[in-house]
């Protein structure tokens, strides 16, 4: 496999490989990025299903012998100001915040695809003014918009949230996604569908969004970590109905009663934790899909040796070396770190 | 400088959108915050029918058309009129923010500058000598954007404030200062502004640090590096004169994105640390009700938003000359 480097940023478009849906599923699993973001969302999804069934307690359930205690084998994460189980707390707040970031993602998505295809793929006025409403929604600050719609209306489910949320985190997939269709519309079997009569619709589903597949899965996952941040921080302010159990709720009833003063750090730790870690898990998840997009930033899999072997000797400067398998003695820096990773495996 | 000209004309869109949304939220949310704001001002004093007329222009007036009602909106806020704020009555919601805005200007203003300058040297180094330890900073860098603000600030403020003494955690000056312009007031607000930009600092920071480090990787590829290091100039001027020079532009066009992110996360900063800006002004608003302030400061903290983008086109047009050559 020689990876053609040529194109910056824009996702190598090899003609003879049929399925780009299955390519990109089996190179994404061999970058550490995914497996290790992958392993984390598993994780988390099994907490979001099963969480409720494993919960030792019933996490409102106050036991007033039990007040404050720290970790002990009756209460593996410790019993808060009102002698409720930390652990259950948290087990059955999984759900809600998972289901509300991909819910908000799946949406999101979806207009990020409609608007920023659309933006990319018809020229003119059409494509300007749907780009300009793309760009408008990235200014706007999100949080304060959010806390002023959540304060004009404290009792709406999560899944109005999931909307709203959606609606304000689309536009940077549709930005991404509007360069990526424009440079693909001028491809040459973009063209020779065009040519060959297909109808627009066609050529956007069966030629255009299936080589965008990476660049919607990094928007998509940008989308859910945006917006599990943003749900969290509002039930951290108490705007969201407080009296359900989500990690953002958690961290609210624990920052109102003073837990960290108490020095309850079980109480406080865990949820904060929980959120800080689904997030990682997406960030690493788009680490990877970025290398992906990007094959110059693929570094996963090369030994850290056999990297600085290879800066050391030639710095990024391309060297004429003599090796037999290499027709032409110019090699290129990207071309030689892959032939690193391949060296080094 | 059509490239300036056509990101004003821009500006001017988007301010028009954000104003446009202000206006509708109230009339589509199922609240009546008319009626909220008029019972609680009953509280404070007398409700004037001019008071209630301005309300109506800001909330929704049920007898009027909503086009009437739009154009009355603009010529309100035109006038400068923002409304009464609720939470320091009878001041108007102009002047509380005007109090706590310049707060919030210098907090995120130094925070966003100083992650920018780390971040874009810390990434644009680890593309340069890829392999060394800084790759290690990449998971580090994966971890600190997975953390909420709100919550590195309240373990910040623990440990750094309350366990280890080294910094006041809360306010943005010591209690019984005059707040005036003197070398020790400004010197007891930087230290009161030490662990909350620090806080914005580590969760911004790895945004830009990635960015920098892909763009650079990307960059470093280019014919024109090449060309650099076959002419023999020193490693340092290549690095910083031909590929961080090129790879830096992009993150300028970002900066709208990140800036928007880093707002909205500071707001949530300053509520932890007391900070006296605008952050705390909104959440003390949505505890009293008060549609006037929150209203208000959307609008006011997304017309700062676009000001700092215009900021760093300019930035843009100095540091690119294509944007200055359309002209």
């Amino acid at each position: 496999m020689t990876v053609n480097v040529a194109t910056a940023a824009t996702i190598e478009i090899a003609a003879s490989e049929p399925a780009p849906g299955r390519r990109f599923w089996s190179l994404l699993t061999r970058s550490k990025w995914v497996t290790a973001g992958l392993t984390i969302f598993a994780i988390y999804v099994f907490l979001a299903i099963f969480g409720r069934m494993l919960a030792p307690y019933d996490p409102s359930y106050q036991n007033y012998g039990e007040i404050l205690k720290p970790p002990s084998a009756q209460h593996l994460l410790g019993t808060t100001q009102l002698g409720q189980d930390v652990l259950s707390q948290l087990l059955v707040g999984a759900a809600p915040t998972l289901e509300i970031g991909f819910l908000a993602g799946v949406v999101a998505t979806a207009l990020s695809i409609v608007i920023g295809v659309g933006a990319g793929f018809y020229a003119g006025s059409a494509g300007e003014g749907l780009s300009l409403l793309s760009n408008i929604f990235l200014v706007i600050p999100q949080i304060p918009l959010l806390v002023v719609i959540s304060s004009l209306d404290p009792k709406a489910s999560i899944w109005v949230y999931a909307l709203v949320l959606a609606f304000l985190g689309w536009a940077w997939g549709a930005r991404v996604l509007r360069a990526q269709t424009i440079a693909l519309a001028q491809q040459d079997f973009v063209l020779a569908a065009r040519a060959s009569g297909e109808p627009a619709w066609r050529i956007i589903l069966f030629e255009i969004l299936p080589n965008e597949i990476p660049v919607v899965a990094t928007s998509f996952v940008y989308t859910v970590v945006g917006a599990i941040g943003s749900y969290v921080a509002l039930c951290f302010l108490g705007l969201v109905n407080i009296n359900t159990w989500n990690w953002g709720t958690m961290l609210y009833w624990a920052q109102s009663q003073q837990a960290l003063q108490s020095n309850a750090w079980w109480w406080f730790i865990p949820p904060g934790l929980a959120v800080a870690f689904i997030l990682l898990g997406l960030v690493m998840l788009n680490f990877g899909l970025d290398e992906f997009i990007n094959p110059r930033l693929r570094a996963a899999g090369i030994s850290r040796k056999a990297m600085k072997a290879a800066s050391r000797q030639q710095g990024i400067t391309p060297v004429v070396r003599k090796r037999p398998a290499e027709p032409s003695g110019a090699v290129r820096a990207g071309d030689e770190i892959n032939n690193a990773a391949r060296r080094a495996k | 400088m059509s490239y300036l000209a056509r990101r004003i004309g821009f500006y001017i869109v988007t301010a028009w959108a954000a104003v446009t949304i202000n206006f509708f939220i109230p009339r589509l949310m199922p609240g009546s915050p008319v009626e909220i704001m008029i019972a609680r001002l009953g509280q404070n004093g007398p409700v004037t029918p001019g008071m209630i007329h301005a309300l109506e222009t800001q909330f929704g007036n049920p007898k009027a058309s909503l086009l009437s009602q739009y154009f009355s909106y603009w010529s309100q806020l035109f006038h400068g009129s923002l409304g009464i704020s609720l939470t320091d009555y009878p001041e108007s919601v102009g002047s509380v923010i005007g109090q706590a805005l310049p707060w919030t200007i210098g907090l995120i203003g130094a925070s966003v500058i100083i992650a920018f300058v780390l971040g874009t040297a810390i990434g644009a180094y680890s593309a340069w000598r890829r392999g060394s330890f800084l790759d290690g900073a990449l998971p580090l860098s994966a971890f600190l954007q997975a953390l909420p603000y709100f919550f590195l600030g309240l373990v910040v403020i623990e440990v750094f404030g309350e366990r280890l003494g080294w910094f006041p955690t809360s306010g943005g000056y010591s209690q019984g200062l005059a707040p005036v312009l003197t070398p020790s007031f400004i010197g007891n607000a930087a230290q009161h502004a030490i662990l909350p930009a620090f806080t914005i600092v580590v969760t911004s920071i790895s945004g830009w640090m990635v960015g920098q480090r892909n763009l650079m990787i990307t960059t470093l590829d280019q014919d024109y590096v090449l060309v650099a290091q076959a002419k023999g100039i020193s490693q340092r001027r290549v690095m910083w004169m031909y590929a961080v020079r090129n790879a830096i532009l992009p993150q300028f066009a970002s900066f709208a994105v990140a800036l928007g992110l880093v707002v909205s996360g500071s707001i949530l900063v300053e509520l932890v640390f007391s900070y006296p800006g605008i952050g705390s002004v909104l959440l003390n608003a949505v505890g009293n009700e008060d549609y006037s302030t929150m209203q208000g400061i959307f609008l006011i903290i997304t017309l700062a938003v676009l000001a700092a983008n215009f900021i760093a086109d300019l930035v843009y047009v100095v540091l690119d000359p294509r944007a200055r050559q359309e002209a």
